[in-house]
């Protein structure tokens, strides 16, 4: 009947509402969407031979969420409060209109409303989820996948159509403030043992079975449209379970968000406030908060980087045009070691057999044991089957003989990083393999360029350089050689596709872009030390500036000697060129005076007990590196990393080292963690104004040194009143051919 | 602008805040209505012409609620014409109570007026009033909102008290609070507490644990550490960036006690005095609050003692004896330090740690035992503070005349 709901009405006067977006894979609430729920909803309420309503949808799935290019295009847009109260309550009224009819609430009360049934055949996400809680009554398909929950916090929103209020009314303040707060979806079991779901079904039978219920059903109304409706658990300000509830969820959220995620507070708040009202109040408030997130930056930089340019790049944007489209079947894989080892884990889980090749069997077997392990582990935790898990591991056949590697379609090399082993390993590989076979280096410090002259093909040469560890890490950061043909290019992107990790095309350099970037932020801490900052503040400086981890523990993961190795090698080819940072005095006095190398020797810049317990700051850090008497203020140190980073990554966009903005902002949260609510260094910068960013590296540069001072690029932007993402650009600017 | 002179303060005995505490089974109605009591029969004032009373009282709701101070002084049978307000400021609330009942004899709303406080913690729990500050997510966010304890932790941590000087502070103050007691040196403010059939339920600080040694506390797990570990740790180092982590020193042995009691002090002019053949005990020379860093929260006494000062025209070296009320020992460690204070002039009859901490009427306590300190000691001025919930500091300096 409408564009986007089937209208069926049973000879039972029963009308079934069946939600199929046209041309679309998944149901979403988009405009349309909304516009022909209202109209279904008001034909069920106005026709008197309609009994009652089931909802149900065409796809496999229920509703994955509202549309977030719509969002995305709403999130930080100027309109008035009135506007944006308007614009955001919508939602919330339709859904509310079919809970209760319009009714008035005495009327409501005394003889309450049609009955409407969701039948839920699949997973139902966001809005999808909200529309479900706002039905009377919940048939939940009893498949092992689905899923209900509400992902809004993890792009900076919150549940905004009754989500926040009808949730915590059915399963309490604590169990709703754990999902809303973290995006986790429920299970079809959890969400009958909470009362979500009236019942499960079949996912054949659950629009019979809700049929059944609004036959049965003369007239409904929500629990808490009910007198004398309590809160499962309490709520508001007087009841002593709700008091702990808050008081300890308001401490815990400010530890998980060091302050830098909206959407967790909000949600607590439309829980805290909404809790000691009537529920048309309440819902009122959630609205509210809602447009509050959506004119606030960190959702719209969440929404196009961490949702939007993700799923783009996952989806083969980056992939060149006219290209067929191949997939890996065996996978030669040289190296054994952690990144081979966790190369070959992942390739073989999807279906790729590995040949898992180092310099003899034993080695070999040392990285397959690597699968094993976590093959065992996933069996004992129920997540995979002992078929399947044995199935993987009989896909890797470890060798040290490079004749086995003939047969394979992809070569990844993962060895040692120095020139000459990589040399030769890249020669005897050439030797066996096919003609075309193309040869990728998963390093991270070597120019790829140069690593293609040991190969006779470099236009099939190319990088592909994962993140430790593999099986955890989602980015995988491609690298094109000044001679890497597209066709190369398309099969790096293929393999990332099949190993279901969200790729990045970036141009050689030293370090690429990651590498290179993720440094700054590890040197400048160690920057600061050499100055006197205390190592504490800088640490929880990191932290609070939204890094997972502060640059002196990250430092000591990557190891300071292996840091110093890497510099000396970097001075080495750069000869005059190279720049000394006030970094390199420091790791140096820490690797060849002190010997602290990190958590491998179990001291670097924290102490590591060898009793199990908690590493701590290394107090000697004050002994040779003296605490100054001025300390710099947090906010100081915050902008000193995000600055110096975002500097770096803009450097590494005006070199054509990046291909786009929208890459370097997701390499950057997916590769080293930049801190997620900004979106990325690019939005970053545009959420500070580039005017405002240049005149603010410009003061640093001239506080702490050159490495500050922003590239001509950004000057230029500035003078032009220019910025990475214009309106309604989500892909951001394209940098230059490198 | 007109003198305000203390005529006379009361207290009852501090029972162990706890269902086994003896006050227990008292109603803090009942608890201020006996200090009321105390205060007129003692002094035989003609309570019409106490024109108010002002109660501290930090968790006014349930039988603590509506208005306690007005309906005790009805209860205690003052005339009608007494009014009666609550005050809270938090653990300065009795203090604050006998600020104002000597701010509106200064400025002469009152002639006579009584300040006081009280708090039945074993019938009316801390935090039975609930509030925003730690509850509602934008303003406990806003305002990084931590317990007392993590703060007491925190100060402990930033001024580098170990857990050997928070232990032997608590030590000391058991030992003065014994030897206070057995010089009989509290006996002229105490007022025991009656049941309905008049029998004594309380005479003395029931809270002590004399026998206290650096020893029997060592063997205490401190307080906060779960807590801490839950996220309020890392609230607090985002308030202090420069620290690593929380020292956790503060148990049960070197914090205050929960007890119950209440305490009422009465404050009027010279004629008043003269009116009822009151002699002057001391003059109230400055009052001061002040508002603090609320996250570290309990450093504020340092501060209120400074502007007390400042507005009486004193330094440090005029006031001759100190009173801090010991909600933990990092908070008195600290206000030493801050105002170089020897620990001999400050909380010499022991304190909260020893006696406890009845949250509403410790002020108005402390006040009258270091007003007995220096009529027993024969010196002159005394100076008494507190610190305070959400960052605040208050203190009076009284001279005696």
């Amino acid at each position: 009947m409408t564009e986007t709901i089937r209208y069926e009405v049973d000879a039972d006067g029963i009308a079934l509402l069946t939600i199929d977006l046209p041309d679309a894979s998944m149901n979403v609430f988009n405009a349309q969407l909304i516009k022909d729920l209202d109209t279904c909803v008001d034909k069920v309420l106005a026709d008197d031979a309609v009994k009652g309503a089931v909802i149900t949808s065409g796809k496999p799935a229920f509703i994955a969420g509202a549309d977030l290019n719509m969002l995305g295009a709403q999130a930080g847009s100027k309109q008035t409060p009135e506007q944006a109260f308007e614009s955001a309550f919508g939602l919330n009224k339709l859904f509310r209109k079919l809970e209760t009819g319009d009714k008035n609430r005495k009327i409501l009360a005394k003889e309450g409303t049609k009955p409407f049934a969701a039948a839920v055949n699949g997973l139902a996400l966001g809005g999808g989820f909200e529309l479900v809680l706002a039905c009377h009554y919940r048939v939940i398909a009893d498949d092992p996948k689905m899923q209900l929950g509400f992902p809004e916090v993890q792009v900076g929103l919150l549940p905004g159509a009754g989500g926040t209020q009808r949730l915590p009314r059915i399963v309490g303040i604590q169990a709703a403030a754990g999902a809303v707060t973290t995006g986790k979806p429920y299970n079809a079991q959890i969400a009958l043992g909470l009362g979500i779901a009236n019942e499960l079904a079949p996912a054949a039978d659950v629009v019979d079975r809700a049929k059944a219920w609004v036959k049965k059903t003369s007239s409904a109304i929500a629990p808490w449209d009910k007198k004398g409706f309590k809160y499962p658990g309490g709520a508001g300000a007087m009841h002593p379970a709700s008091v702990q509830t808050f008081v300890g969820a308001n401490a815990m959220a400010q530890k998980q968000t060091q302050h830098n995620y909206p959407a967790v507070q909000a949600i607590l708040s439309c829980f805290f406030e909404g809790g000691v009202v009537d529920f048309d109040t309440a819902i009122r408030i959630e609205s509210k908060y809602f447009m509050k997130l959506l004119a606030d930056p960190v959702a719209g930089n969440m929404i196009r980087s961490l949702f939007i340019n993700k799923q783009a790049v996952e989806k083969g944007s980056l992939r060149p045009a006219g290209i067929e489209r191949k997939k890996v079947k065996r996978l030669g894989m040289l190296g054994a070691g952690l990144m081979g080892a966790g190369v070959a884990y992942v390739s073989a889980k999807v279906g790729m057999d590995v040949v898992l090749l180092d310099r003899d069997a034993a080695s070999a077997e040392k990285g397959k044991d690597y699968s094993r392990n976590l093959v065992k582990k996933g069996v004992e935790r129920g997540k995979v089957s002992k078929e399947k898990g044995d199935a993987l591991l009989e896909r890797i056949t470890t060798t040290s003989d490079y004749a086995d590697l003939k047969d394979c379609d992809l070569i990844i090399e993962a060895v040692f990083e120095a020139e000459d082993i990589k040399k030769s390993v890249t020669e005897a590989t050439e030797a066996v393999i096919g003609k075309d076979i193309v040869f990728a280096s998963n390093t991270s410090t070597l120019p790829i360029t140069g690593l293609a002259k040991n190969f006779t093909r470099p236009h099939q040469f190319i990088g592909i350089h994962f993140f430790s560890p593999v099986d955890k890490m989602p980015l995988v950061e491609i690298i094109m050689g000044e001679k890497t043909d597209d066709a190369t290019l398309a099969l790096a992107l293929d393999y990332v596709s099949q190993i279901k990790k969200t790729p990045i095309v970036v141009n050689d350099s030293r370090g690429f872009y990651t590498s290179r970037c993720f440094g700054t932020y590890v040197q400048e801490g160690y920057s600061m030390v050499q100055e006197g900052v205390k190592p504490a503040l800088i640490e929880n400086a990191g932290k609070m500036a939204g890094m997972p981890v502060g640059p002196l523990a990250v430092g000591d993961e990557v190891a300071l000697d292996l840091s110093y190795k890497v510099g000396m090698a970097t001075r080495k080819a750069l000869g005059d060129k190279y720049v000394v940072s006030p970094a390199d005095g420091f790791v140096e006095k820490m690797v060849v005076d002190l010997e602290r190398f990190g958590r491998k020797n179990g001291k670097g810049n924290y102490v590591y007990p060898t009793d199990g317990g908690r590493k701590y700051l290394w107090p000697g850090l004050g002994d040779h590196f003296p605490v100054a008497d001025d300390q710099p203020t947090l906010d100081e140190v915050k902008t000193r990393f995000m600055v110096r980073q975002a500097v770096e990554a803009a450097r590494c966009f005006e070199e054509g080292v990046l291909i786009d903005a929208s890459s370097g902002d997701i390499g950057a949260i997916f590769g080293w963690g930049f801190a997620p609510f900004t979106g990325g260094p690019f939005s970053f910068i545009d959420t500070m104004g580039v005017a405002e960013f240049v005149a603010e590296a410009d003061r640093l540069a001239q506080a702490y040194g050159a490495r500050f001072t922003p590239p001509q690029m950004l000057r230029d932007m500035a003078e032009k009143g220019e910025c990475f993402y214009a309106k309604g650009d989500t892909r951001g600017r394209i940098a230059k051919a490198a | 602008m007109t003198e305000a002179y203390i005529f006379d303060a009361v207290r009852t005995p501090r029972g162990k805040g706890r269902k086994d505490g003896s006050l227990h089974e008292i109603t803090p109605i009942q608890l201020a209505t006996q200090q009321l009591e105390a205060i007129r029969d003692r002094t035989g004032i003609d309570t019409s012409f106490v024109d108010d009373v002002a109660l501290g009282c930090v968790a006014p709701v349930g039988e603590q609620g509506s208005d306690i101070a007005r309906v005790a002084a009805i209860n205690a049978g003052y005339a009608e014409t007494t009014a009666g307000f609550q005050v809270n400021r938090f653990c300065a609330s009795g203090l604050e109570a006998v600020n104002i009942a000597a701010a509106k004899v200064m400025t002469g709303e009152a002639d006579m007026a009584i300040g006081g406080g009280v708090e039945s913690m074993s019938r009316v729990p801390m935090g039975s009033d609930g509030g925003a500050w730690p509850m509602d997510p934008s303003v406990a966010f806003h305002s990084y909102f931590v317990p007392q304890g993590i703060s007491a932790d925190l100060i402990a941590t930033i001024y580098g008290h170990s857990r050997d000087d928070v232990d032997a502070y608590a030590v000391e103050s058991q030992r003065r609070a014994k030897a206070s007691w057995d010089a009989n040196r509290f006996s002229k403010s105490i007022v025991p507490v009656k049941d309905v059939i008049g029998m004594n339920v309380l005479d003395h600080d029931e809270f002590m644990r004399p026998e206290t040694s650096m020893q029997s506390l060592g063997a205490l797990k401190p307080s906060f550490v779960d807590m801490g570990n839950f996220g309020f740790d890392n609230v607090a180092i985002q308030k202090y960036p420069e620290i690593e982590k929380i020292n956790h020193v503060h148990h049960a042995g070197n914090s205050s006690g929960i007890v119950d009691g209440a305490a009422a002090v009465l404050v009027g002019s010279k004629e008043m005095g003269e009116k009822f053949g009151l002699t002057p005990r001391a003059r109230i020379r400055s009052m001061a609050s002040v508002g603090s860093e609320p996250t570290i929260m309990l450093t504020g006494p340092s501060f209120a003692a400074e502007k007390a000062l400042k507005r009486a025209g004193m330094s440090k070296s005029d006031i001759d004896v100190w009173e801090l009320n010991e909600a933990f020992a990092s908070v008195v460690l600290r206000f030493m330090e801050a105002l170089d204070i020897d620990h001999s002039d400050i909380n010499v009859n022991g304190g909260a740690i020893a006696m406890g901490h009845p949250l509403g009427a410790t002020g108005a306590m402390i006040l009258g035992t270091v007003l007995d300190e220096l009529e027993r000691s024969g010196k002159s001025t005394a100076l008494a503070t507190l610190c305070i919930g959400a960052g605040m500091g208050t203190a009076t300096i009284i001279e005696r005349v």
